[in-house]
């Protein structure tokens, strides 16, 4: 049985006052708050076993690097990946979908070539194709989103060719919470040659993930929004794909060799294997054992009951919201395809007002564009205000916040 | 001349279309800020005691007891921080 009371006990910071009021964390989407189990496994591991990976043969490396290697298997069991040779820690997302723009875009897209992504993108799924392509000559192409905020089938179907080589699209709009039908998309990708990259951001902490069965060439979270310290990462690449790419940085740890040859006057280097040749210099090693401690956290509460309990959540938020009479909500007002998160705002006030009031009463919420400004540009919406939800929220603390913004409206 | 970074711990621009600025008051002094704001502004309503919006030369304000202050319709910053220092003075 999922109960969010009692999970909320593993959740220090939960216990705070904010304002004089108990804090209401409704800015998951953002980062989430970590449950003790993982602040002790990383105080454990600086306590007990720190030292570097994969370079000395002393008892603290080999320990470090087990628990290290561990990790890479752990992530990799979460979203079903075929071993850890297909798990890249990397800082976030955003450094993820930035290996793949550099490391595959730069050496096999160019004049002619197209990529795809949508108008509901977070920036870090839009900024680091169009700087790329300016290097390259590719062209980034968009494709639209409906005016309640779903991904338009009808755009992706004319939008992509036989110039499109990468869609890169996200599972569910940090926004809106719309979940978009990736095994969809990946049909249609690959019918027409492209690969698909798939932003998990706000998919993986939330719902189960199964890369083999949403046949995904690419998929990037971040650890941070999933119970994990800030500074982790993964991407996710299918094995043969990941062989064939060029290191994204260069360092120590990512190579097998690097020998002078006097004769030539330069260095010969080889890579090390998957997926240390992606993860160059020292890496976050007490991050990556956080982010195991978070994956066993979220696999004992079960996926699908984390799911679950996020719609029950969303469901509730949408039919009390509706009871407000100034406010607006965007984005689908059904639970059906959607996932935690809510937009909106309240008539008279802009949503950084609405944010300000609510944290006066120790309600965290999100105001502004959140890294999406095209979208807000499509829905035309100057900015949004925003809940979004996770394990520890419950319906006491929606129906606070929503007596807190029936007070907004009286002003 | 009062220092206004004797009140202010940060200033941010908000994200969105609104081009505000969110004045964070340095938390051991926002009481102190508050008063000094409030007895300059003029006082156009309050919520719960929670929020004030205010006026100040035509310059609509939002001040809440938490220390934060929405300021909107500025030309940039340089007029915020000549607001600012006639409001703590």
């Amino acid at each position: 049985m999922f109960e969010p009371h009692k999970i909320k006990e593993d959740f220090p910071i939960l216990k705070r006052k904010i304002n004089g009021h108990s804090l209401v964390y409704f800015d998951n989407a953002a980062t989430s708050q970590k449950p003790i189990q993982v602040i002790e496994t990383v105080r454990e591991f600086y306590e007990k076993h720190n030292a570097n990976v994969h370079r000395a043969i002393h008892t603290l490396s080999q320990e470090a690097t087990e628990l290290y290697e561990r990790a890479h298997e752990e992530v990799a069991r979460f979203i079903n990946a075929r071993g850890m040779e297909e798990i890249i820690f990397v800082r976030g997302a955003t450094e993820a979908v930035n290996l793949i723009a550099y490391s595959y875009g730069l050496r096999n897209l160019g004049q002619g070539d197209e990529v795809l992504v949508s108008l509901m993108e977070h920036h870090s799924n839009i900024v680091p194709w169009e700087v790329t392509s300016k290097i390259k000559g590719f062209k980034v192409r968009y494709i639209d989103v409906k005016s309640d905020g779903t991904l338009d089938y009808e755009s992706l179907e004319q939008t992509i060719s036989e110039k499109t080589k990468i869609v890169s699209i996200t599972h569910v709009s940090n926004v809106t919470g719309v979940i978009n039908d990736i095994k969809r998309i990946a049909k249609i990708a690959h019918e027409h040659g492209a690969l698909l990259v798939v932003d998990g951001a706000q998919s993986v902490p939330h719902m189960p993930v199964d890369v083999k069965d949403l046949d995904a060439d690419f998929l990037v979270f971040s650890g941070h929004k999933m119970l994990a310290p800030t500074g982790i990462g993964v991407l996710y690449g299918k094995i043969d794909l990941l062989k064939e790419m060029e290191p994204f940085q260069g360092g120590g740890e990512m190579i097998r060799e690097v020998s002078f040859n006097p004769a030539m006057g330069h260095c010969n280097i080889s890579w090390n294997d998957l997926p240390w040749k992606f993860e160059a210099g020292t890496p976050d090693i007490g991050g990556g054992i956080g982010l195991m401690a978070a994956v066993r956290y979220l696999r004992g509460l079960g996926m699908d009951d984390v799911y679950r309990h996020e719609c029950d959540l969303t469901g509730y938020a949408l039919k009390r919201m509706q009871e407000l009479k100034k406010i607006k909500i965007y984005g689908p007002l059904e639970i059906k395809g959607k996932c935690g998160i809510i937009p909106f705002n309240m008539e008279g006030f802009d949503s950084h007002d609405v944010a300000l009031f609510l944290d006066s009463y120790g309600i965290m919420i999100r105001s502004g564009y959140h890294c999406a400004q095209p979208l807000h540009q499509r829905l035309n919406i100057p900015s949004s205000a925003r809940v979004s939800f996770y394990i520890y929220n419950t319906r006491d603390e929606i129906d606070r916040f929503i007596e807190v913004l029936k007070e907004l409206e009286q002003l | 001349m009062v220092n206004i970074e004797d009140y202010i711990a940060r200033i941010e621009e908000t994200c969105g279309e609104e081009k505000h600025f969110i004045v964070f008051l340095k938390h051991e002094k926002k009481d102190e800020a508050l008063a000094k704001i409030l007895k300059r502004a003029q006082i156009e309503r309050s919520i719960s005691s929670v929020i004030f919006e205010l006026n100040f030369r035509g310059v609509p304000l939002r001040a809440y007891v938490s220390g934060k202050i929405l300021v909107r319709n500025l030309k940039d910053k340089n007029a915020l921080l000549g607001i600012l220092s006639e409001l703590l003075q």
